[in-house]
């Protein structure tokens, strides 16, 4: 019955000669929900862990609120401006979609440094992933994070070159839209982290 | 299924972006600020930020990631949202009781 019902929603969708587009995007948020499901589990590990800091550092004594809030600025405001890359798109304004992207790739590159700046400070005063399982759970969790945006910023320059070479093709807004979903997702990630690791750490 | 075809992915405006980046800056402004000032106790502050952070999600899925029940194609990711949410709820909130339960009767 399955089948049947899958071969007739194929055709109906061939024969309006149906645009592939809205499924990918739709098989790109399926996977997002996957990411979701990684990050719950390594929320959860840091949820259990935070405590356990070896008679070492625990987040009050690291965590520096005012860098963590202009890292929290930087993503906030990239999400905004991929939202007015997304609106270029639809219109076909490559001039347009392309600034836009380029403000959003520096804001998510400078909150790449941030972090990697972050990492190395807290390294080089012996507070590394090896110090504590506190330590440990901060850098698997943020570096998650952290590895997730530098994927998307690879993601963007690939994006950036393809349009400025070949224009709008058939399929640009489809990517686009997908890492869209992708970056969005990211700074939903990072209330969490924020929320989670930072503010409730320094409390 | 006819008016399937007939709706495209919700691309949102200038203006919905602009409202969720309005709530967001608020919504991120007010935890922050009740952190580093420490106007207030443990136990409110604590209740707040988890607060504000459950609505600011809320608002980043409205108008950043539009997710709907109004379109099919934002019912599709609305729902399978909430199925992974609900798994999300029972990974974090029972590994967090478990482990707490265990730390406390090793007390």
């Amino acid at each position: 019955m399955s089948t049947t019902h899958m071969n007739t929603h194929d055709a109906h969708d061939e024969h309006h000669d149906h645009d592939p587009a809205p499924h990918n995007v739709f098989g790109f948020w399926l996977y997002l929900m996957t990411d979701c499901l990684l990050f719950a589990t390594i929320f959860a590990t840091y949820a259990v862990l935070f405590m356990n800091t070896a008679g070492g550092v625990s987040g009050k004594d690291i965590f520096e609120l005012d860098f963590v809030l202009v890292e929290t600025a930087l993503l906030l405001i990239s999400s905004i401006t991929y939202g007015f890359s997304m609106i270029c798109a639809h219109k076909k304004d490559k001039k347009g979609t392309l600034s836009w992207l380029s403000v959003t790739f520096l804001l998510g590159a400078g909150f790449i440094a941030m972090e990697i700046y972050e990492f190395h400070h807290l390294i080089v005063h012996g507070n590394g992933p090896q110090a504590s399982a506190f330590l440990s759970a901060f850098f698997t969790l943020v570096g998650t994070h952290g590895l997730h945006v530098t994927a998307g910023l690879i993601w963007m320059a690939i994006l950036m070159i393809e349009l400025i070479v070949s224009g709008f093709g058939s399929r640009t807004v489809t990517r686009l839209s997908c890492l869209s979903l992708f970056w969005h997702f990211l700074d939903v990630i990072w209330i969490c982290v924020f929320t989670v690791v930072y503010l409730m750490g320094a409390i | 299924m006819s008016d399937h075809s007939s709706e495209a992915h919700s691309h949102g405006s200038v203006k919905s972006y602009l409202t969720g980046f309005i709530w967001s800056v608020i919504l991120t402004g007010i935890p922050f600020w009740m952190v580093m000032t420490e106007a207030f106790d443990k136990g409110p502050t604590y209740i707040t930020i988890i607060l504000l952070a459950i609505v600011q999600i809320f608002v980043h899925l409205k108008y950043f990631l539009h997710l709907n029940f109004s379109t099919d194609q934002g019912k599709l990711d609305a729902y399978s949202f909430l199925f992974a949410l609900m798994i999300i709820v029972m990974v974090v909130a029972l590994s967090v009781w478990i482990i707490f339960a265990s730390n406390a009767m090793m007390m």
